[in-house]
């Protein structure tokens, strides 16, 4: 008896008796309270997105309805004349999108394959902690070092040495129409993109790799395989689905990145790019660039209007991602 | 991981050579013609060739991403270091054209604006937080809730400051810092409440059910048992997801705007609650683009501090509250 009760007051919970002071009704009370105030807060959570998605809606209703469907297929953005269109600017985000995704995926992928099999844990931490210090930079920092750093480089050295070669000759690369040297342009964006969502890719892909069960590998190193025949044919095909909802992660955060984009992407919201070395604009940037200059209501509108659609692009991304996330989760019985 | 590299470098040998056969033993399902055409015997030296570019090409990447990021840190200490000085935290920017100034204003909103929208976040995300880890766990409205709010920290940043620009700027006819709070507790919100649910998660049960066991109310488990359990990591996860948006550009771009003027007092067109609120990132955004040397000098100063707190509270929380990963 006595020893229970010292027991009880060694340890750091709760001082004893302070349950059995309160008043009996308040006793009653209290438990529900908090598990109710708690769910409230909860469904906050829940309900300010969907009170997003309805406010944009409604703001967006006078473009909607003036400018429809079509408003995805138009090139203009014409406060005067009162025509307004997203095509060249979704042709941007894709654009932009597509070049980060194709340089950031393989170094996440190998850079996660690094931090879970080659090295130490010791040096996988410290290496773990710089990817995650690199996600941590805002992106207006990428953004001006795009623009003082990037931008003179891409402008002096790349693009005149792509033009300048066999390399000029490619589609996606031969200068178009609206060439400007090269230094604002969907690549140089593309190539900032790739470093901004390289820290994300890799770090889901290495929890997703860190759910491999390790006797599984193991088995194929006892058969004699290399590291990256388990990887490719073990690992991989374990953490697909991981790994595919890591790549919407990235693929979400990129369409999405405003503010480093807006600085080097040049601005041309009035023509879908030939060319990677062209400026072009995406949905992000052209909101942040025009909303200052917004005037009218149309105008207004239109912008929300932008962000609607930009919205609804990253959702499905962002579900997609967290139904293979669930499924990588739910075939290896790990948390990710 | 050690061993099983071990074993492998030791047994390469063998495997090679050995001829497609099909495992012996328990029945298993019938081989079909492609699986013994992938058994087929394939040279050594290529197999060992590719694993070593695999491994050099990770080591590559890897030393790239850091590259770039001592790269960037590097350029904006360089250019940033001659702006710091009393004056940049003590003094309004200086007239376009001029020398001297600094960005005192800015810093200022730009505390204030966290700081007030760590103050709805971060309890409301806290409580929300503790309601999946406690009490929806994995009921069907939790798991709608986890879903939304993982969805969420995934909207982008210029989304959020559409959506608080059409639902409290235009209404109200001007821009104000607290518009800007609002849209960074926007973001924040799910952030809060997805770290603090993790965290929570990793508290032992026994801990709960001891406390429940001596007859505790299940509020005074959960805030004295388990969130006391868990504190250090609670405290690093408010502190990372405010300083994660204390760098966000894109929301206050629609919503706190700019101002060259103080934060002076509440009501007034130069107040909090009336008009556009200074604030370092719209502040650095707009510098970096002047064709003057001071105001881009003032910009990269900016980032500086902007990197400096950013990163200097990363790693600080990592060391002060490493103990906190114990479980």
């Amino acid at each position: 008896m006595s020893t229970l009760e010292l027991d009880v007051r060694g340890e750091a919970g709760p001082p004893r008796g302070a349950a059995r002071a309160a008043p009996r009704g308040y006793r009653h009370f209290a438990d529900p309270a908090f598990r109710v105030i708690t769910l409230v807060c909860g469904l906050t959570v829940a309900i300010a997105m969907f009170t997003l998605a309805g406010v944009l809606v409604l703001n967006s209703w006078t473009a909607i309805k003036e400018l429809g469907l079509s408003f995805l297929t138009t090139v203009a953005w014409s406060p005067s004349s009162g025509s307004y269109g997203a095509l060249a600017a979704l042709a941007g985000t894709v654009m932009t999108t597509m070049v980060a995704m194709v340089i950031a995926l393989p170094l996440a992928l190998v850079i996660a394959l690094l931090l879970t099999e080659l090295v130490p844990p010791r040096v996988a931490r410290v290496l773990g902690t710089a990817v995650e210090m690199l996600a941590a930079i805002p992106s207006i920092i990428f953004g001006m070092w795009g623009l003082f750093v990037l931008v003179p480089f891409m402008q002096e050295r790349v693009a005149p040495w792509v033009t300048g070669s066999w390399l000029g000759e490619l589609p996606l690369l031969r200068p178009g129409p609206t060439f400007q040297g090269g230094g604002f342009s969907i690549l140089t964006a593309g190539l900032v993109l790739a470093v901004m969502i390289l820290p994300f890719i890799t770090a889901f892909s290495r929890d997703v790799l860190l759910m491999v069960p390790r006797v599984t590998k193991e088995a194929g190193y006892g058969m004699g395989s290399t590291t990256w025949e388990v990887l490719r044919k073990i690992s991989l095909r374990y953490a697909l689905s991981g790994i595919v909802g890591a790549t919407f992660i990235g693929l979400g955060r990129a369409l999405g990145e405003t503010m480093a984009v807006a600085y080097l992407v040049g601005g041309d919201f009035l023509t879908v790019p030939r060319s990677l070395l062209d400026p072009g604009t995406t949905v992000a940037s052209l909101i942040a660039l025009q909303f200052n200059e917004a005037t009218t209501k149309l105008d207004i509108s239109a912008l929300i209007y932008m962000g609607l659609i930009l919205f609804a692009i990253t959702m499905v991304f962002q579900v997609l991602a967290q139904i293979w996330l669930r499924r990588a989760r739910r075939t290896t019985g790990g948390r990710a | 991981m050690a061993e099983a590299r071990a074993a492998h470098h030791g047994g390469t040998g063998m495997s090679a050579s050995s001829p497609a056969s099909p495992p012996s033993g328990r029945p298993g399902p019938p081989l079909a013609p492609s699986d013994l055409a992938a058994l087929r015997p394939r040279s050594h030296a290529r197999r060992k060739t590719v694993d070593a570019l695999i491994k050099v090409s990770a080591w590559v990447a890897a030393s790239f991403g850091i590259a770039v990021m001592l790269l960037i840190v590097f350029e904006v200490v360089r250019r940033g270091i001659g702006a710091i000085d009393w004056a940049f935290f003590t003094e309004l920017p200086p007239v376009v054209g001029e020398e001297g100034g600094g960005l005192g204003n800015a810093i200022l909103g730009t505390l204030v604006i966290t700081f007030v929208a760590a103050l709805i976040a971060l309890p409301v995300g806290f409580l929300g937080g503790v309601w999946l880890a406690e009490f929806g766990r994995n009921g069907r409205i939790a798991t709608g809730v986890r879903m939304v709010a993982n969805v969420n920290m995934g909207i982008p940043s210029i989304v959020v400051g559409v959506f608080v620009f059409a639902a409290l700027v235009k209404p109200l006819q001007h821009y104000s810092g607290m518009a800007g709070s609002i849209a960074l507790a926007f973001i924040m919100l799910p952030v809060m409440a997805r770290t603090t649910e993790d965290i929570l998660n990793l508290v032992p049960n026994e801990l709960r059910e001891s406390g429940l066991a001596m007859g505790v109310p299940r509020w005074r488990v959960t805030l004295g048992v388990v969130i006391r359990a868990a504190r250090s990591g609670l405290i690093t996860g408010a502190v990372l997801a405010t300083v994660r948006v204390a760098g966000e550009t894109a929301p206050l771009l629609l919503t706190a705007l700019s101002s060259p003027y103080w934060l002076n007092g509440l009501f007034g067109p130069e107040g909090f609650f009336g008009g556009p609120t200074a604030n370092l990132t719209k502040t650095v955004y707009d510098f970096s683009g002047m064709p003057y040397s001071r105001m881009q000098e003032l910009a990269w100063g900016g980032a500086l501090l902007i990197i400096v707190a950013v990163l200097g509270l990363n790693v600080l929380m990592r060391l002060i509250f490493q103990r906190g990963k114990e479980w």
